[in-house]
C-alpha cells in the first residue's frame, strides 16, 4: 500500500511531522488507559474526613492540579478529557474525509451533471457559517458530542471533495485507467480500485488536519452550553471553569491545562499534514 | 460584467439556498416552536391564537411562501423573548459585532503582513525555526480559551480592563458616534479585540509568507538585486506590495469568516453583538431571532465571500484576462 509507505517516510524527512505523530500517540496511549490513570472518578464530588467538600484546593498533596468549585479531581477530568476528545476527532475526521473522498471521486470521474450538482452542493456548504451551524443544530437534536460530528460532515466536506475531485480528473486520463477499462473493468471498479488508492493519501492529509477542527469546535460547543451534560471533556472543564468564575478566583491551574492539551492536539494535527504535504507535493518545500 | 452578474446570481443562489435549508430545519424541530411562549397558564384558546399569530396553522407551503416575501422585504418576524422585530433587535447589536471585527481584523493584519514579510526575508534563520511553530500554536488555541486567560489576566489579576460588556452601566452617551469612540467603549473592546487578533493572526502572516517567497524568486526582483538596491527596498517596495493581493482578498473573507467565528469570544467578553445574541436565543428557545441572526451572519459571509472574489477579478489582470 502506498499510504503505508508514505507514512512510514514521515520520520526520515520531517522531524517536525515525527514529532506530531508522537504527540498523537502519546494521547492515544494516554486515551487507552485513562482508567488506570486517574487518581479519582471524575465527576465524583469528593468530601474529606469531615464531610466537608473539598472545593477549590490548589494543586498538591492528593489532587494533582486541584479541586474545582462543585469539589471534583481536576487532574482526573483532565484525563478522561483525552478519550472524549479523541473519540469525537477521530469519527468526524473519518466521517468528513470518507463523505470528501466519495463526492470527490464521484464528482472527478463522471463529471457533467453529477459534477455540477456536487459542486453547486459544495458551494452552498460553503456559505453556511460553521459554528452558528452546529450551534443551531445544537438547538433542535438533543445535546450530545454527535451535533459537532454530524455539523462538521455536514460542512466541511467540500474542502477535500474540491481538491480530491481536481486529482481524479487528472488520474482519469492516464494510461493505467486507460488500461483497466479496455479490460472490460466496470466504472466503479475502475473509480474505487484504480483511483481510490491514488488519492487515499491526500484523504489521509485532509483527515489529520479535520481531527483538531472536530476537538475545536467540541471545546467551543461545549464551553457555549450546548454540549451533552453527562460526559466530561476539555469543553465541558472550561465552561465549568468559567461558570464558578475560576477566573476571577485566578485558578490557572484549573483553566489552563485543558487549554494546552486541545493546542497540543491540533498542533499535532498540523504538523503531521505539513509533513506529508511535503512528501506529497515535493515542490511545495522551496 | 458577464462574469460580475454570473457571480452575482451564484450568491443569490447560495443566499436562498441557506435560508431554505434554514426554515425548514426550525419547522421540522420536534415539539411546538411556540413551546418557550406556553406555559402551564395559557388556555387552549391562547395557545390558538398565538398560532395564528404567527401563521403557524397555516400549511408548509403557504408558510414557507410567506417566509421568502416576507424575508425580501427585510421582515424576519417578531422575537419571542423580547416582543419586538427581530430587524430592530439584530440591528441593535449588529454594530457592535462589526466593530469588534474590523478591530481585530486590522490588528491582526498589520502584524501578520509585516511579520510575514519579514519571516520570509529572514528563511532560514533561527527567527524562523521559532516563528513558524509559535505561529501554528496560536492558530491551534480555542479562541475562548485564550479569551480566559487574557480575562483572568489582565482583567481579574491586574485590573487593567473591564472584564465585560460593551459600555459600563450606568453611562449616557448623546449619540451612537460618541458612545463608541469614548475611552469606556474602547478600554471594553480592547481584550476581545487581541483575543481575535491573535487568533486571526496566523492566516496573513502565512499567506504573506508563502507569497513573499513566491515572488522573490520572480524575474523583476533578479533585474532590482542588479539594479543594486538595498535588500530592504527590494522586500518592501518591489516583493511585499505584488505578495499584498492574496492578503487583501483573505481581508475580505476573514469579515465574513469572523462575524460567525466571533461566537464564543462574544460569549466570554459578554460582548452585546450578534454571535452572542444568537447564542442566548438558541438557549432561549426563541426561534425567530436564532433563524434571524443566522441569517444575518449567513448575509455577511456570502457577501464577503462575493467581493473578496470580484475585488481578486479587478485587481489581478491576469485572472481578469483567463477568465474573459
Amino acid at each position: 500500500m502506498r499510504w503505508l509507505n508514505t507514512a512510514a517516510a514521515i520520520p526520515r524527512r520531517d522531524p517536525f511531522a515525527f514529532a506530531g505523530l508522537l504527540l498523537y500517540f502519546v494521547f492515544v496511549l494516554i486515551a487507552i488507559f485513562a482508567d488506570s490513570l486517574i487518581t479519582h472518578d471524575p465527576r465524583e464530588i469528593l468530601f474529606d474526613a469531615n464531610y466537608d467538600l473539598v472545593r477549590n484546593l490548589a494543586p498538591g498533596g492528593d489532587h494533582i492540579l486541584g479541586t474545582t468549585f462543585s469539589g471534583r479531581d481536576i487532574y482526573s477530568q483532565l484525563v478522561m478529557g483525552t478519550r472524549g476528545a479523541l473519540i469525537v476527532g477521530v469519527t468526524a475526521a473519518v466521517c468528513v474525509v470518507t463523505i470528501g473522498t466519495v463526492l470527490g471521486l464521484i464528482s472527478g470521474y463522471f463529471g457533467g451533471l453529477t459534477d455540477t450538482l456536487l459542486m453547486r452542493l459544495a458551494d452552498i456548504a460553503l456559505g453556511v457559517p460553521f459554528l452558528p451551524f452546529v450551534i443551531v443544530l445544537a438547538a433542535f437534536l438533543n445535546p450530545s458530542q454527535w451535533n459537532v460530528v454530524i455539523g462538521i460532515a455536514l460542512l466541511l466536506w467540500p474542502q477535500s471533495a474540491r481538491v480530491i475531485r481536481a486529482q481524479v480528473m487528472s488520474l482519469r486520463e492516464r494510461a493505467f485507467i486507460e488500461a483497466a477499462r479496455v479490460t472490460g473493468a466496470g466504472p466503479w471498479r475502475i473509480l474505487f480500485v484504480h483511483i481510490a488508492p491514488n488519492v487515499l493519501s491526500l484523504s489521509f492529509l485532509y483527515a489529520s488536519i479535520a481531527v483538531g477542527w472536530a476537538i475545536l469546535t467540541e471545546a467551543s460547543i461545549s464551553f457555549l452550553g450546548f454540549g451533552p451534560s453527562n460526559s466530561v471533556t476539555w469543553g465541558y472543564m472550561l465552561q465549568d471553569a468559567y461558570a464558578s468564575q475560576a477566573l476571577g478566583r485566578g485558578q490557572y491551574y484549573w483553566f489552563v491545562p485543558p487549554g494546552l492539551c486541545i493546542i497540543a492536539v491540533v498542533v499535532a494535527g498540523f504538523l503531521i499534514s505539513r509533513g506529508y504535504e511535503e512528501i506529497l507535493f515535493p515542490k511545495l518545500k522551496d | 460584467m458577464a462574469y460580475f452578474l454570473r457571480r452575482f446570481a451564484h450568491m443569490l443562489f447560495v443566499l436562498w439556498a441557506v435560508a431554505t435549508i434554514l426554515f425548514f430545519m426550525f419547522r421540522l424541530m420536534p415539539g411546538t416552536p411556540l413551546a418557550a411562549f406556553i406555559d402551564n397558564t395559557t388556555t387552549a384558546e391562547q395557545q390558538a391564537a398565538l398560532i395564528a399569530q404567527f401563521g403557524l396553522d397555516k400549511p408548509l407551503g403557504e408558510q414557507y411562501w410567506l417566509f421568502l416575501t416576507n424575508l425580501m422585504q427585510g421582515d424576519l418576524g417578531q422575537s419571542f423573548f423580547f416582543k419586538k422585530p427581530v430587524v430592530e433587535v439584530v440591528m441593535e447589536v449588529f454594530p457592535n459585532s462589526v466593530i469588534l471585527t474590523l478591530a481585530s481584523l486590522i490588528i491582526a493584519y498589520a502584524f501578520g503582513i509585516v511579520a510575514g514579510a519579514y519571516l520570509a526575508w529572514r528563511r532560514g534563520s533561527w527567527v524562523e525555526g521559532l516563528g513558524i511553530p509559535l505561529v501554528l500554536t496560536t492558530r491551534a488555541a480555542p479562541e475562548f480559551w485564550l479569551g480566559m486567560v487574557l480575562l483572568a489576566f489582565f482583567s481579574f489579576h491586574l485590573g487593567w480592563f473591564p472584564s465585560g460588556g460593551a459600555n459600563s452601566s450606568g453611562s449616557d452617551w448623546s449619540s451612537d458616534w460618541q458612545r463608541v469612540t469614548s475611552l469606556d467603549y474602547l478600554s471594553h473592546l480592547f481584550l476581545p479585540a487581541i483575543t481575535l487578533a491573535i487568533y486571526l493572526q496566523g492566516l496573513p502572516l502565512l499567506l504573506m509568507r508563502s507569497n513573499m517567497l513566491n515572488v522573490l524568486q520572480e524575474e523583476f526582483i533578479t533585474m532590482a538585486r542588479m539594479k543594486g538596491l538595498s535588500t530592504w527596498t527590494i522586500v518592501m517596495r518591489h516583493a511585499a506590495r505584488n505578495a499584498l493581493l492574496p492578503v487583501a482578498t483573505a481581508f475580505a473573507l476573514g469579515i465574513g469568516g469572523a462575524v460567525g467565528g466571533n461566537v464564543v469570544v462574544e460569549t466570554v467578553f459578554s460582548w452585546p453583538g450578534i454571535g452572542r445574541l444568537l447564542v442566548n436565543a438558541v438557549s432561549a428557545s426563541d426561534y425567530p431571532l436564532a433563524q434571524g441572526a443566522f441569517l444575518m451572519i449567513t448575509a455577511v459571509l456570502v457577501v464577503m465571500n462575493f467581493i473578496a472574489d470580484v475585488t481578486y477579478h479587478l485587481l489581478d489582470p491576469r485572472v481578469r484576462i483567463a477568465t474573459r
